[in-house]
């Protein structure tokens, strides 16, 4: 069970993200018990297991949602802990919500254009002596949220960019929460169940999406996901967690071959979906 | 502006048309909803007459001869219940029946009812004394009811004069829009000549109309019985010769686009200054003070609309500003100052003052703002209270004067061009309006910045909006400093204009009426702010400021309580809602709308469909 492999030193190799033995308890329960993985600069790693295994809490963790109560969580060699959840997005993590929580009363390109808030200075001043640098600055902050919302093809640019995100069909929502996280201007983006609920052509077309935002931005992304053909499609490399602890790690096929994976997450006797 | 705009209009969900069918049969009725109605309004009418308005208003006439403001409060409420009984709801694809006898025989029997409430309390009045709980259970009361005659009289009296106030109001359905336009507009013309009389002859005098004024009005008040049907005669015509065309400008003004739009927008806003501007040159102190106190409450309501409306921190200790911004006036102004004189000129103060406040809302921010939602408000409304304690206090007293207050402020001198004071309402009047200007230009300012949108993005979801990089304590005790910074303008104009100030000034009671004015107004938009500080504080009167209907102030807050709950029945998003505000309230209707529109948002299928309505959209 705890044959967690111990972490290269610090420093070594190019490491974006490490967790360091990290553990979050609720009360009793372990949600996350001594966890150890990393992520290296422009890498997807995939985060897969059963429903409580802890993947989403690895997610506020790391994000500062919730409290690591012992171990380290080190992004570019300088320690995450006891950040508040805007300092690390400004170190720049940035992720995406399980059940979609966008700001669903401002428009498509409100949503876009708040998420530049940490990149961006201006201040009450500047906006109520209307300054030359605020223009300035709106005008590039307008232009960077319409770069971003291009990257999504035609589906969230047009007249939608000024309807409210509640409007949108539920893989634009998706979509648009990506772009979200994409404007904060990461370099790591947590994507948390990115294709839930959309038919096989919208989360095959996200799928391509997760690649391109790799090669494109040049974003390291860590993936929760349950769609194993996703998670075979996108990933360097599959972590798979259950009961808190990392129970394997290494590619799509060596993970999928893993008995104790097979048991513990695909199930007795079948071999993959 | 104009991007949001144009969604909304799009947005809104556009009124179904309507089916005819027969008019239904005159004495098939659901009796049930009839009793029901019919009981609410009887109720009603035993908790005005017992409310004592209509004995306290009874010398208040309205009409000359005929009619006092006391009996007008209770005759309305039988008119509304007959015209409420008819109201059909309109549903895409089920047909409306046309008006016909069974509207006005189902508001005969809901302004029976409504009139039995009356003619039961007459009855009761007789026969029991209730004075012990109910104060205002009295024989004049029973007196007015009976019109002067015996209680049998007076019950059947009202009986007759529900059921035909009924059967009127279910009338005004058979009438078709023109008349009924014409018929609503006669009614409201003369109804807001009578009540607003005080209004009227003072801006008569300050227009040499003099002469009008006595036409139109009787000597000991009450409008003159043969003026009020020229006035009535006069209004209908004009309504039938206007119908339609402000609706049609309004629709006109919302299709506007770009630049016209923004042209349009300029026109409107340098009309609108133009005539705030001209109007107090004729209007008498009266009206200037009332204006001046509406001024007031327009800039403390822009504020906290500021903290309300566009940050969503719901603070119910507003107040706290006013009273801060009140006190470090007076002290830095008043030779009378119990310890520090330093007897500024008060523009110079009104530095300080916006210094010393905008630290207190830091202060007082601080430690507030990390709670959420329910928690915060109720510890808004411990400080609130508290800084109101502070200066009431003996600890503070050799500060602020304590129960005493600050009393012989200066008036307010700017640049020794003029002096501001109580005495000339008008001036103080104009200060306020060009703070009104300046509150306004910063919250039209500040909503369209980045700290605005991240004020949005706090208001929709806090735990997101901290996790999409906002510090959502900086971002949230900025808008509790500059709500708090616009809250001390008012109480350093309020300190110039009273000349004193008191703890008894600054009750909770303000805290709540500016939130009210918000609620009411519209949150979160700017017009709407300002249109409901007109309509509550300026008709009905503040806290302590009389308003139009001076009559009504003792019944203030008993008014202000059914308008509130009135507007969250009809309008939840206020008098003049804002765009957003209509959104979160009416999110999945619209979506609905938008999807029978054609609009849908589905992927991959009617591509073709979608990009062609994109299309036309543009």
């Amino acid at each position: 069970m705890t044959d967690v492999p111990t972490p290269a030193a610090p420093g070594a190799g190019c490491a974006l993200l490490q967790t360091r033995r990290l553990s979050v308890d609720f009360g009793g329960l372990h949600a996350l018990d001594q966890l150890s993985f990393e992520v290296r600069e422009s890498e997807i790693v995939s985060v897969i297991g059963p429903n409580g295994a802890g993947k989403t809490t690895l997610f506020n963790a790391i994000t500062a949602t919730v409290e690591a109560s012992a171990g380290d969580i080190v992004f570019e060699g300088q320690s995450l802990l006891g950040l508040d959840p805007n300092r690390v997005t400004q170190r720049g993590i940035a992720r995406t919500f399980q059940n979609v929580r966008l700001f669903a009363n401002m428009s498509v390109l409100e949503n876009v254009m708040v998420s530049q808030h940490c990149r961006t200075k201006q201040h009450a001043f500047g906006a109520l002596l209307y300054t030359r640098a605020f223009r300035r600055e709106e005008a590039e902050i307008r232009r960077r949220a319409e770069e971003i919302l291009g990257f999504f093809g035609t589906r969230l640019i047009g007249y939608r960019m000024d309807q409210p995100a509640f409007t949108l069909s539920y893989a634009n929502r998706r979509r648009l929460e990506i772009a979200r996280a994409m404007a904060t201007q990461p370099k790591l983006i947590l994507l948390d169940e990115p294709v839930a609920g959309m038919n096989p052509v919208e989360s095959a077309e996200l799928t391509g999406l997760i690649g391109r935002l790799r090669d494109e931005w040049g974003f390291a992304i860590v993936v929760i996901e349950h769609d194993m053909g996703v998670v075979r499609e996108v990933s360097d490399r599959v972590v798979v967690l259950d009961h808190g602890v990392k129970i394997a790690e290494g590619d799509y096929a060596d993970v999928a071959s893993d008995p104790q994976v097979i048991e513990a997450y695909l199930g007795q006797g079948t071999g993959g979906k | 502006m104009t991007g949001s705009a144009s969604v909304a209009g799009s947005a809104v969900p556009t009124r179904p048309e309507a089916l005819s069918a027969p008019p239904r049969p005159a004495f098939s009725h659901d009796w049930r909803r009839i009793a029901r109605i019919g009981a609410i309004a009887a109720l009603g009418q035993m908790f005005i007459a017992l409310s004592n308005m209509p004995v306290r208003l009874d010398e208040r006439l309205v009409v000359k001869p005929v009619l006092s403001l006391g009996y007008l409060v209770l005759l309305f409420l039988p008119v509304a219940v007959g015209y409420r009984h008819g109201h059909q709801t309109v549903r895409e694809g089920v047909p409306v029946s046309r008006p016909g006898l069974h509207e006005v025989v189902g508001g005969f029997s809901c302004g029976l009812l409504a009139g039995g409430g009356l003619s039961v309390l007459a009855v009761l009045l007789a026969h029991f004394d209730l004075r012990e709980p109910l104060v205002n259970w009295s024989p004049i009361l029973l007196d007015l009811l009976a019109f002067g005659n015996n209680t049998w009289f007076a019950a059947v009296i009202w009986l007759v004069i529900g059921a035909g106030l009924g059967a009127a109001g279910g009338a005004v359905r058979l009438l078709g829009p023109v008349s009924r336009r014409a018929v609503v507009t006669m009614a409201l013309a003369v109804a807001g000549a009578a009540v607003l009389e005080s209004l009227v002859v003072d801006l008569a005098e300050g227009m040499g109309l003099e002469a009008l004024a006595d036409r139109l009005y009787a000597r000991r008040g009450g409008v003159n019985w043969n003026s009020a049907l020229g006035l009535a005669g006069v209004c209908g015509v004009l309504a039938v010769i206007g119908r339609g065309r402000l609706r049609h400008a309004r629709l006109r003004h919302a299709e506007l686009q770009g630049t016209k739009r923004t042209r349009a927008n300029a026109a409107l806003i340098a009309l609108t200054a133009a005539a705030l501007i001209v109007l107090p040159l004729f209007a008498g102190k009266l009206t200037n003070e009332l204006l001046a106190n509406v001024g007031l409450f327009v800039l403390l309501a822009l504020g906290l609309n500021v903290v309300v409306g566009l940050a969503g921190i719901l603070d119910l200790g507003y107040v706290a500003f006013f009273a801060v911004g009140s006190y470090c006036a007076a002290v830095l102004t008043a030779a009378t100052s119990p310890r520090i004189t330093p007897e500024m000129p008060w523009l110079v103060a009104l530095v300080v003052v916006v210094v010393i406040t905008g630290l207190v809302g830091l202060f007082i921010g601080a430690p507030v703002i990390r709670m959420r939602g329910d928690y915060l408000a109720i510890v808004t409304l411990g400080f609130g209270e508290i800084i109101r304690l502070l200066f009431l206090s003996d600890w503070l007293s050799g500060w602020f004067g304590g129960a005493q207050g600050i009393t012989k402020i200066p008036a307010a001198g700017i640049f020794g061009l003029t002096e501001v004071s109580g005495t000339d309402p008008r001036r103080v009047f104009y200060l306020v309006l060009v703070f009104c200007a300046l509150a306004v230009y910063v919250s039209w300012r500040l909503e369209r910045s980045r700290l605005g949108r991240a004020w949005m993005a706090v208001r929709e979801d806090e735990t997101v909006a901290e996790a999409m990089g906002i510090n959502t304590v900086n971002v949230k005790l900025m808008a509790f400093v500059v709500g708090a910074v616009l809250g001390s303008f008012s109480g350093a104009i309020f300190a110039a204009k009273v000349g004193s100030v008191f703890p008894a000034s600054f009750l909770i009671l303000v805290s709540i009426v500016i939130l009210v004015v918000v609620i009411f107004g519209g949150m979160g938009n700017i017009v709407g702010v300002i249109a409901g500080a007109a309509v509550l504080i300026g008709v009905l009167g503040g806290p302590k400021q009389p308003g139009l209907l001076v009559e009504f102030s003792e019944f203030k807050l008993l008014i202000y309580g059914a308008l509130l709950i009135w507007m969250m029945l009809a309008r939840p998003a206020g008098l003049i809602p804002s765009v957003r505000r209509t959104r979160e309230l009416h999110q999945h209707e619209m979506a609905q709308d938008a999807w029978l529109q054609g609009q849908v948002d589905d992927e991959d299928e009617g591509k073709e469909a979608r990009s062609s309505t994109a299309a036309a959209r543009r």
